[in-house]
């Protein structure tokens, strides 16, 4: 047996994932919710102060029917407008580009995010922001990425190249007024939305 | 630089559709996921400065006026990669029932007492062991809608980052013995292979004399993959 073999073999089990239910509110966004507990993150990620381009991302996530999901959970994970990622060195900074929020609070199951427009983090990659999607119903979470409509660089980007082509437009945010981007998740149906396997 | 994750192993993990948990019907995604390949990103950085000791500690942090009813429990372990290597400094969040099989949240309509004294949410971070402790109840069983007299096992919901994106886990945890994880769809929509690893071990060891029965609940999240970080690395 050679060494890597064993070490195959070794290998602990990953623990399994489970829905996040219908009452995660008060654990995960318990401020957004009105609960008396602080929150770790939320929606307002960015205020005048922040450096960069700030653009409110804002949506609906819709399920196979076509109904709005009024208890989704959306974090997005994203890097600053020079593109650097905070660290946790860096933790105190001013915007850590971590947003969480519940589609509960309103109405329609809209979610909104106020933050800064990602600049690029990795040379010939577009902007981008890192959405994990999770939901009662959804029994593993989903990932996906929510990339600028009209942004030149899309063309060259290495992951929406993986993409087929007539589902890449589910990917893309449309700019509704100045500085506000829409972005719907579909969770089935003709306009499901790419989620991703990272 | 973030080393790359091994990948997510399905065989482990339930399918986004599933016959007997009816909610997936028309949330769960049908179309298969894209993989992305060579991307590493770190976990988010999130408030760590808002975690207060006392968060762990669900038998005191919704006190309003004396102690939550119910049965006091010790729910501790390790946060581990596949590696068996322990995962320091990660966030790890719960919430649960109440005693009664009853959430705090507004939307739960269960018939069951709420607890003036027990809130449910709890948070913390691990040490440098990977170890993570919370003092609570015991969570009661509730019923739901999926079917008919369908009751969820007693449960504490987990959440997890790790140390990279890709490591997120939601996930629930279960005590030994319950009769009713083998009628629950959510828990047998896990292969049968790795559904015991959602289920805690009672641990005498670390139970309390007089005070609090003991569970451990070791969690397993993706690794650093050697291989391929040698190859791009």
């Amino acid at each position: 047996m050679s060494g890597q073999d064993s070490t195959v073999t070794q290998l602990l089990g990953q623990t399994p994932s489970q829905t996040v239910g219908p009452f995660f509110a008060y654990g995960l966004t318990p401020q957004q919710y009105g609960y008396d507990w602080v929150s770790i993150a939320g929606g307002d990620m960015a205020d005048e102060a922040t450096p960069g381009d700030r653009i409110t991302l804002e949506g609906q996530v819709f399920d196979g029917a076509g109904k709005p999901i009024a208890d989704a959970m959306i974090e997005i994970w994203q890097a600053d407008g020079t593109g650097a990622f905070a660290t946790e060195q860096g933790r105190n900074t001013r915007f850590t580009g971590f947003g969480r929020v519940g589609t509960g609070m309103l109405g329609d199951g809209l979610f909104r995010f106020t933050t800064v427009k990602p600049g690029v983090s990795v040379a010939g990659e577009a902007p981008h922001i890192n959405i994990i999607v999770t939901m009662r119903g959804l029994l593993m979470h989903a990932f996906t990425r929510v990339y600028f409509d009209g942004d030149a660089r899309n063309d060259m980007d290495p992951v929406l190249a993986q993409v087929p082509p007539e589902r890449r437009g589910t990917l893309l945010a449309r700019k509704t007024s100045p500085g506000t981007w829409r972005f719907d998740i579909h969770m089935q149906g003709d306009a499901e939305t790419v989620f991703f396997d990272l | 630089m973030v080393k790359l994750l091994n990948p997510r192993d399905f065989s482990s993990q339930p399918g986004y559709l599933d016959s007997g948990y009816r909610s997936t019907a028309l949330r769960g995604p049908t179309k298969p996921l894209i993989p992305i390949r060579g991307v590493s990103l770190a976990a988010p950085v999130y408030g760590h400065d808002r975690i207060a000791p006392g968060d762990a500690d669900l038998t005191v942090n919704g006190r309003k006026e004396g102690e939550p009813q119910g049965e006091r429990i010790i729910v501790t372990g390790r946060v581990l990669d596949e590696n068996g290597r322990p995962l320091a400094n990660t966030l790890v969040e719960i919430w649960q029932a109440n005693a009664a099989g009853r959430y705090i949240h507004v939307v739960d309509q269960h018939a069951a007492p709420l607890d003036p004294n027990f809130f449910g949410g709890g948070r913390c971070v691990t040490d440098e062991q990977g170890r993570y402790r919370f003092l609570t109840i015991k969570p009661g069983a509730y019923p739901w809608g999926n079917h008919f007299n369908a009751w969820r096992p007693n449960h504490i919901h987990f959440s997890l980052f790790g140390h990279q994106f890709g490591q997120r886990l939601v996930t629930q945890m279960y005590f030994p013995g319950d009769p009713l994880l083998l009628l629950d769809p959510i828990y047998l929509g896990v292969p049968a292979k790795s559904r015991e690893r959602m289920v805690a071990q009672f641990s005498i060891d670390v139970t309390e004399e007089g005070y609090a029965l003991g569970y451990v609940f070791d969690i397993v999240l993706r690794g650093e993959n050697a291989a391929i970080w040698e190859t791009h690395g």
